[in-house]
């Protein structure tokens, strides 16, 4: 659901935040917060919407232009909605020789969903990703900011277990 | 034992914290530095160390700084790549979680010696809790002395910010960071104006790897030619190596740039050899750009002598029969790994990651990953690997940054020493669905220059 453009607002924390980031860039250089204010925005409202991209803008003096360009161009923005819990899994060569397809596929069994789709209860996303960095300790997936590696089938069955009982993956510290 | 400079103390409880990395010795390179030193010094230490920039391409971090232009009342930028993304790399997110404090020294070093008062690390946005780690280790500098105005009463002032990117491999190009930073798409800029003429908000910049500004800190504690003593030639120093694939022991290693790549893959110390007990057949040794070795020259040189740990020996051969340490991105492949598969992939991560910018790349890497996937899904013709050689030649060398010559040479790699299996896929087009090539003859396919 889109929030109401007219209810779209930080909380007084998240403000405080923006405003710590902002002033760590020269005065009249404040767009180059735009990508950590990006995660914030998505963090507190889920996804980005247009009506957010549009008060982020308002917030950072940009054009709403400038806005929507970075927020399609990061992999990591989503501007369609998703589901509480994004299950990232890395699909790219060092993951994929150790077994990645197989944890896409069974995930998407277990979930009954398929890449890109969300759960019909609104709690999974399931989505193949790009190198994580982890190579070493493939396979992987990446849900909130947690890493979770050496991954098992009981291992996945133990994450979707946890976050059924608890959809919150932390993100940008929230 | 091998020498560790900069992941010594990474295995110390707590060496995350302030206390504990300052009580085994940290911000001495910072004190030496404000004390004894002037920023000319320092420039001149790491020149004499030799070391050579560790985010894949190696170009002499000294030379690079001492390109930064100094006009008068013109603040200048450090910027810390951290934006690692080359698959099979994953050292400089071990340095930063296990060593945060490793990194904020170099940063002030490095910022003192090129006068930037304002440096800036740039990180992937999927390493999140990384930044906040980074984050909570330069609150505590701050805390303490080593970030701030006049640092030490040296009358240096330096601020030090993590600044996140969104998911973009490309933002690893030093212009595209740059742009990033700006808080931009990550469009790689045309050069020149080099980032040390222009670079972050049109100002001086230099850009270093993660691991490049740590090892400034043993530079300036023990000195350039001390440092220059490690490795071989022109390959100073220890170099953190992330491996992978199908080893026994992936993970994080330093190690002198000394030793043999037979050494570092079946030695206990590092990969401890290959996973149940398969052979060899390929490597890729500096991240997924570089060409691919075949088994018979990973671990010999075509001319038969012992391949070593370090960028020249790497690279000996050429493109004919020779790879390159890159980002230090060690990925084994073992027999039953198919390479055409492990193409394909690779090239759909780089179609996925170009900007679009220029049409070589945007449009080539789209075009080898559908040839690609028909190859490897049983629908090619013979015609297609010549096609995908012609692709990747047309892509390399015409576009702005080097993310389309990182596309092709892969491609090239895997056509040049792999071609049978290539063909394989072709004639069997049912067989190839259920099993792999195995381990190829010993051939180098040698391709038309036309």
């Amino acid at each position: 659901m889109e929030t109401p453009e007219n209810q779209i607002a930080f909380k007084e924390e998240t403000l405080k935040e923006v405003g710590r980031i902002t002033a760590q860039f020269p005065e009249g250089m404040q767009k180059s917060a735009l990508l950590r204010v990006l995660h914030l925005a998505q963090a507190e409202f889920g996804w980005l919407s247009v009506p957010v991209m549009d008060y982020v803008a308002r917030l950072l003096h940009v054009n709403p232009v400038e806005v929507y360009e970075v927020a399609t161009f990061y992999s990591m923005y989503d501007t369609q909605p998703v589901g509480k819990v994004k299950l990232e899994v890395c699909r790219t060569g060092p993951c994929m020789i150790e077994g990645a397809e197989h944890i896409v596929k069974y995930i998407e069994d277990k979930l009954g969903i398929k890449d890109g789709e969300t759960t019909a209860d609104g709690i999974f996303t399931l989505k193949t990703v790009e190198c994580l960095g982890a190579c070493g300790y493939a396979p992987m997936l990446q849900a909130g900011e947690k890493f979770h590696e050496h991954l098992t089938e009981a291992k996945v069955d133990e994450l979707i277990e946890k976050y059924k009982a608890n959809p919150v993956a932390n993100y940008m510290g929230m | 034992m091998a020498r560790k400079l900069l992941l010594e103390n990474a295995h110390i409880e707590g060496i995350h914290t302030y206390d504990v990395y300052r009580k085994n010795g940290g911000y001495r390179s910072v004190e030496k530095t404000l004390k004894t030193m002037s920023p000319e010094d320092v420039v001149e230490e790491v020149k004499k160390s030799g070391l050579r920039g560790r985010g894949g391409a190696g170009f002499p971090t000294g030379m690079k700084w001492s390109f930064i232009a100094k006009p008068d009342g013109v603040p200048r930028h450090l910027l810390c790549n951290a934006d690692e993304s080359e698959p099979g790399t994953f050292k400089d997110r071990y340095l930063m979680e296990k060593i945060p404090h490793l990194l904020i020294e170099g940063m002030i070093v490095s910022s003192f010696a090129l006068g930037a008062n304002h440096s800036y690390i740039y990180i992937r946005g999927e390493y999140m809790y990384v930044l906040h780690i980074l984050e909570k280790a330069i609150a505590e500098a701050y805390a303490n002395g080593w970030l701030g105005k006049n640092i030490m009463g040296s009358g240096f002032d330096l601020d030090l910010s993590v600044s996140p990117g969104a998911g973009a491999y490309i933002c690893g190009e030093e212009t595209a960071l740059i742009e990033s930073l700006e808080g931009k798409r990550g469009n790689p800029r045309m050069k020149p104006p080099f980032p040390a003429v222009k670079g972050l908000w049109q100002r001086p910049t230099v850009v270093n790897n993660v691991e490049t500004i740590a090892a400034v800190v043993p530079i300036v504690n023990e000195g350039g030619d001390a440092y220059a003593q490690i490795g071989i030639g022109r390959s100073t120093g220890t170099k953190l190596i992330s491996a992978g694939g199908n080893i026994n022991k992936p993970g994080v290693y330093e190690i002198e740039m000394n030793i043999s790549v037979e050494e570092f893959i079946y030695s206990d110390t590092y990969c401890g050899g290959i996973k149940n007990g398969k052979k060899l057949k390929a490597c890729v040794p500096g991240g997924s750009s570089v060409p691919i070795l075949p088994h018979y020259l990973v671990c010999k040189t075509a001319a038969g002598q012992d391949r070593l740990m370090t960028y020249e020996s790497l690279a000996d051969g050429g493109f004919a029969a020779g790879s390159m340490l890159g980002s230090g991105g060690f990925i084994v492949y073992d027999e039953d790994q198919c390479i055409v598969r492990n193409t394909w992939n690779f090239t759909r991560f780089y179609h996925h990651e170009s900007c679009g910018q220029c049409s070589p790349c945007r449009e080539g890497t789209g075009w080898m990953e559908k040839v690609l996937h028909r190859l490897e899904y049983g629908h090619g013709k013979m015609e297609d690997i010549d096609l995908l050689w012609d692709i990747q030649r047309k892509i390399e060398g015409n576009t702005i940054c080097p993310l389309g010559d990182a596309a092709a040479w892969p491609v090239a790699a895997a056509i040049r020493h792999f071609r049978e299996e290539f063909e394989w896929h072709v004639k069997e087009p049912k067989a190839c669905m259920e099993r792999n090539y195995g381990l190829v003859a010993e051939k180098i396919f040698e391709p038309a220059t036309a």
